[in-house]
């Protein structure tokens, strides 16, 4: 099965850590990662620019137009994701577990299935 | 998708030249690397230049010397000595054993995952190479390759040895062999995503090794009542989708389209096997497929029976699943209130809270008891907790049917 775990990280949280902190919150990703690698589980992983660099595009009378920014002002953006394919719902929950971010107070991690996927997957 | 005669003499011949090797040299992680470079190399050759006169010695004969080729490098790296360690020439007699079982045994050690099991048994006894596993299970091919390295190392771990294990321990790991080439059935069976060829390749492919379980074992039951269970529902494959990917369900199939050699051979196992002593949980599976299988229209269904089937099958393997199904036979049989009336002895089990199937279940039954709204209600509950775009498609038409 496939699970999107997604990172919703809130930039005032992030800016309050320590550079230690923001050290290991980076080591503990790098383990993870290799970790995936090994059991086999990952299928790719990729972390976001910055919310502020965003643009939203929409289309009116046929026309795009475009605005700065996130869609939504909020306090938690999607800072990246991790695409799994593993046994189970509850192995997906206890791999979401192991990443930094969710011992983290204000960031969060969620963990979904993936319904569809189409295109390349070799990176 | 047929595969070219060539391709199907060299799966059929993957495990068996494997079986050779390890008998020979041990070392199933690097037999089992040097049998696919074997194989390879046959897919190369034999084309081009005809298939040898024992295509079986050609492959334990390259095979060994890749074997021996890789060792001698390993030993080169420790600088090592490295004539004492290796044969120099390769007997080209093969002895005429068929280590097959042996090797599906080896592959679903129970120390494995699921997805390693699967992933293993198809490669090592089905022949396929990573690359193919990949694309079957929609993952790249570094996370198979990871996948089944880590599975190889756990079998060197585990220190199995070669060959049947006795007794009790024989039966429980023939159970989870079986349960594997379930799920790699299951796998092409259910496609949910992505391209639907290659996930009907695994059912096939599933066929094709239960049948090679079967010719080994042919007196098991449950072997029988698996391959019997396989090729009934395969059977219906053409008819259980649309041209646009629609799913169509059983009472509404097109029963001509059905493939019938299939189930003349799922019915003939079926009968054959259900002679035997003890019933076990598939081939209690493969006999409601076959009361389905022997009906000419969805009408004649003999619900009694497929209702008397589920309630043994739930006796010897209590599933929540089972209830879910016996319910829609009693619904046939005593009326949808009948049918309800059970579904809701599930309502305080865990494994079945907001289950996407238990809520389609009952909403049929509510569409047939004319509950028109709750029905449409639990149809876009039921459409919301299915990860299958096709049963989401589904649901969403069904519930769209009580909305006008």
């Amino acid at each position: 099965m496939q699970f999107l775990i997604s990172m919703h990280i809130n930039p005032a949280v992030l800016d309050a850590l320590t550079d230690e902190e923001k050290t290991a919150i980076g080591d503990g990703h790098g383990r993870f990662i290799e970790m995936l690698k090994r059991s086999g589980e990952l299928i790719t992983t990729q972390a976001l620019a910055d919310p502020s660099q965003a643009a939203v595009v929409s289309v009116r009378n046929g026309q795009p137009v475009v605005t700065d920014g996130p869609f939504l002002e909020a306090k938690e953006y999607l800072g990246g994701f991790y695409l799994v394919d593993c046994e189970n719902k509850e192995r997906a929950i206890e791999l979401a577990a192991q990443i930094p971010d969710a011992a983290v107070e204000g960031l969060g991690i969620e963990v979904r299935q993936v319904m569809f996927a189409d295109g390349q997957l070799e990176m | 998708m047929t595969a070219p005669p060539i391709e199907d003499l060299l799966r059929e011949l993957a495990p068996q030249v494997l079986g050779t090797l390890i008998r020979r040299h041990g070392r199933f992680e690097e037999c089992e690397d040097a049998v696919q470079e074997a194989l390879l190399a046959a897919t190369v050759q034999w084309p081009a230049e005809g298939v040898p006169d024992n295509p079986r010695g050609w492959l334990v004969t390259v095979a060994s010397r890749r074997l021996i080729d890789q060792i001698r490098s390993e030993h080169a790296r420790r600088e090592r000595e490295t004539a004492t360690a290796t044969a120099e020439t390769v007997p080209e007699d093969v002895p005429d054993t068929d280590d097959t079982l042996v090797l599906l045994f080896l592959c679903c050690h129970p120390t494995l995952t699921p997805a390693s099991q699967t992933a293993l048994t198809l490669r090592a006894v089905g022949g396929l190479t990573t690359a193919e596993i990949a694309r079957a299970f929609l993952v790249p091919e570094a996370t198979m390759a990871a996948r089944i390295s880590r599975a190889k190392q756990r079998i060197k771990a585990a220190g199995s040895s070669f060959g049947l294990p006795e007794g009790p321990e024989r039966e429980e790991r023939l159970r989870v062999v079986l349960h594997v080439l379930y799920l790699v059935f299951n796998e092409g069976y259910t496609a949910s995503s992505g391209s639907e060829l290659h996930r009907a390749d695994l059912a096939h492919e599933a066929i094709r090794l239960t049948r090679m379980v079967h010719a080994q074992l042919p007196d098991d039951g449950e072997v029988a009542g698996l391959l019997a269970l396989m090729l009934l529902t395969h059977a219906r494959r053409t008819a259980r989708t649309t041209a646009t990917g629609d799913l169509v369900p059983l009472d509404e199939q097109d029963r001509t389209r059905w493939d019938r050699e299939m189930i003349d051979e799922g019915l003939e196992l079926v009968k054959a096997s259900l002679a035997g002593p003890a019933l076990g949980p598939y081939q209690l599976q493969a006999a409601i497929a076959a009361t389905h299988a022997a009906a000419a229209t969805a009408a004649e269904t003999d619900w009694r029976q497929v209702h008397a089937l589920y309630l043994i099958l739930g006796r010897i393997a209590p599933n929540p699943m089972v209830t879910l199904n016996r319910a829609i036979a009693l619904a046939e049989v005593e009326g949808p209130a009948a049918g309800l009336d059970l579904l809701s002895t599930l309502d305080g089990d865990e494994r079945m809270a907001g289950h996407h199937r238990l809520l389609s279940v009952r909403a049929h039954l509510l569409e047939k008891t004319g509950e028109a709204a709750r029905a449409y209600e639990h149809y876009r509950r039921a459409a919301k907790a299915t990860a299958s775009i096709a049963e989401q498609r589904y649901l969403e038409s069904r519930a769209g049917r009580l909305r006008t």
